[in-house]
């Protein structure tokens, strides 16, 4: 398992009324294994650091280091999942979706449906393996999403806010499946949220960020055992913690 | 409602609609109206549609005129979906062919058969090339926004995944840009099956349903053009609702990319 490195990170938007920062000199690092948060309100760079460290944008300035190295580009040592439940191929089935990246390393046909069989179990949805995403939920879809990232084995799991067009039952379900996937696999996690309450659920740490311009705030570890209870004491004043350092912000915004 | 029963309604209100059409057309056959050379009654031209079938060469006729339009359309095929999907992923290529394409394009096909009876001669390659001409436009022009309607996050996706260029299009862009890339087809086709007629018209000899109908005027055989207009009409219809209607149905509307026509 690798650490990844964010290295003073910053990259300005040229548009037409002049340049805007979209995140600006952002610096932490990621333990292998870790699962860790980003939450702050919309225009906070959240997503377009995410985009960063997925390869999607390059920085103007600064570096994303994965074991060391700096990365260039996409890869296969990440992962990603995004928002929206379109991000599947509608012509592909759940398991030739969660297939794809085995396919492009150019496994054997019998071998890449296998792990990818695997992967949907992991998911608990080996008895949709054959059909079309189009005949899945959104909680469905995303759950073959996040399968499709894992089954290639990537370094690490980028997640963009995967859950939040999800009505809040199937929500509670997703995070719940999604704290038992992590504990199974161990995957370093990247996970951008507006949802406090999500993070706190989900973190090992979760790192707040502020807008205009887009700069890490402050970082919370969460010292909760697993598996959380939502309803608790110390839950609540995580929660509590996290939103009056967004709240701060607001107000002096 | 099941499918069948829709099936067997659509098929019920169009059998209504060609018997009307066929009551009306046989009423003035009848009616003395018009000399009966000119306006043979159904049951003649039917029977002249089975002596053509029974002696041959309607089928010939048949196999010349596909033969023809299954090259020339595979030609705009081959030539309209790489090169649609090319100008849509990239810009120089784009700029290079699209005002190629804007020039082209509104020339009726049947303009150019009389230049390319002088530079190719009559037969196959003229007919096949006026065919190619006419079924290449609308197979570009929709690989072409096919590609530009491509989830974005397709690209993301299977980029994150490895995919290099050449599965990227393999994989993702044809398949991503089918609804578009088929109605492609179907309107190729129909240009195809239009033009074909015509060219034969002009530019073949002996044979082809064109080439009859053309042919079948200098003796005024009408009852032979008028079972060769329904022998095209049946063909176009087959390739329209069999062959694009199947494909669609196997692919895009599988998939959920589309939606089956509501009756």
């Amino acid at each position: 398992m690798r650490p990844i490195e964010i290295r003073d990170v910053s990259l300005i938007y040229e548009t037409p009324a002049g340049n805007v920062p979209g995140v600006q000199s952002v610096s932490f690092q990621i333990a292998a294994s870790e699962f860790v948060c980003i939450v702050g309100p919309s225009g906070c760079g959240k997503s377009t650091l995410l985009n960063i460290i997925a390869g999607f944008l390059t920085p103007t300035v600064g570096e994303i280091r994965i074991d060391g190295k700096a990365v260039t580009g996409q890869g296969q040592d990440r992962g990603v999942v995004f928002q929206d439940f379109a991000q599947l191929f509608p012509w592909r089935t759940a398991l030739g979706n969660v297939a794809f990246g085995l396919e492009m390393q150019g496994m054997e046909k019998n071998r890449r449906e296998t792990i990818a069989m695997e992967q949907l179990g992991l998911v608990k949805l080996e008895k949709f393996a054959q059909s079309y995403p189009h005949h899945l939920s959104g909680g469905m879809q995303q759950r073959v999403a996040i399968a499709r990232a894992l089954a290639y084995n990537p370094a690490v799991l980028l997640m963009d806010e995967p859950f939040a067009a999800l009505d809040a039952l199937t929500r509670d379900d997703m995070q719940r499946l999604l704290a038992d996937v992590w504990r199974k696999t161990r995957k370093t996690v990247i996970y951008v949220t507006h949802n406090v309450a999500e993070a706190v659920y989900l973190a090992d740490r979760v790192v707040v960020m502020t807008p205009h311009p887009g700069t890490v705030k402050t970082e919370v570890l969460i010292r909760l055992p697993r598996p959380r209870d939502p309803l608790s004491v110390e839950f609540l004043d995580y929660q509590r913690q996290l939103l009056q350092h967004l709240g701060q912000h607001a107000a002096a915004g | 409602m099941t499918n069948a029963s829709v099936h067997i309604r659509s098929a019920r209100r169009a059998a209504i609609t060609l018997l009307f059409a066929a009551a009306v057309y046989e009423t003035l056959a009848r009616s003395g109206i018009f000399a009966a050379a000119l306006l043979p009654t159904l049951p003649q031209v039917a029977q002249t549609l089975v002596a053509m079938l029974v002696d041959g060469t309607m089928v010939w006729h048949v196999a010349y005129t596909l033969y023809r339009v299954i090259f020339g359309f595979s030609l705009a095929v081959a030539v309209g979906v790489p090169l649609g999907i090319l100008m849509g992923r990239f810009r120089a290529v784009e700029n290079f062919f699209l005002p190629l394409a804007s020039a082209l394009m509104p020339i009726p096909s049947l303009a150019w058969v009389p230049v390319f009876i002088l530079w190719f001669g009559i037969g196959n390659t003229t007919t096949i090339l006026i065919v190619f001409y006419a079924a290449t436009f609308p197979m570009l022009l929709n690989a072409w926004s096919g590609v530009r309607a491509v989830n974005p996050l397709w690209l993301r996706a299977a980029g994150v995944m490895g995919a290099s260029e050449r599965r990227l299009f393999w994989k993702v862009i044809v398949p991503g840009a089918s609804p578009f890339i088929i109605t492609g087809l179907r309107q190729a086709f129909l240009r195809a099956w239009i033009a074909v007629v015509g060219a034969e018209m002009l530019a073949a000899s002996n044979w082809g349903l064109g080439w009859t109908i053309f042919d079948a005027k200098e003796f005024l055989n009408a009852d032979v053009m008028l079972a060769s207009l329904a022998v095209i009409g049946c063909i176009g219809f087959i390739f329209e609702r069999l062959v694009f209607g199947s494909l669609e149905r196997i692919t895009v509307i599988r998939w959920g990319m589309m939606r089956a026509a509501k009756d």
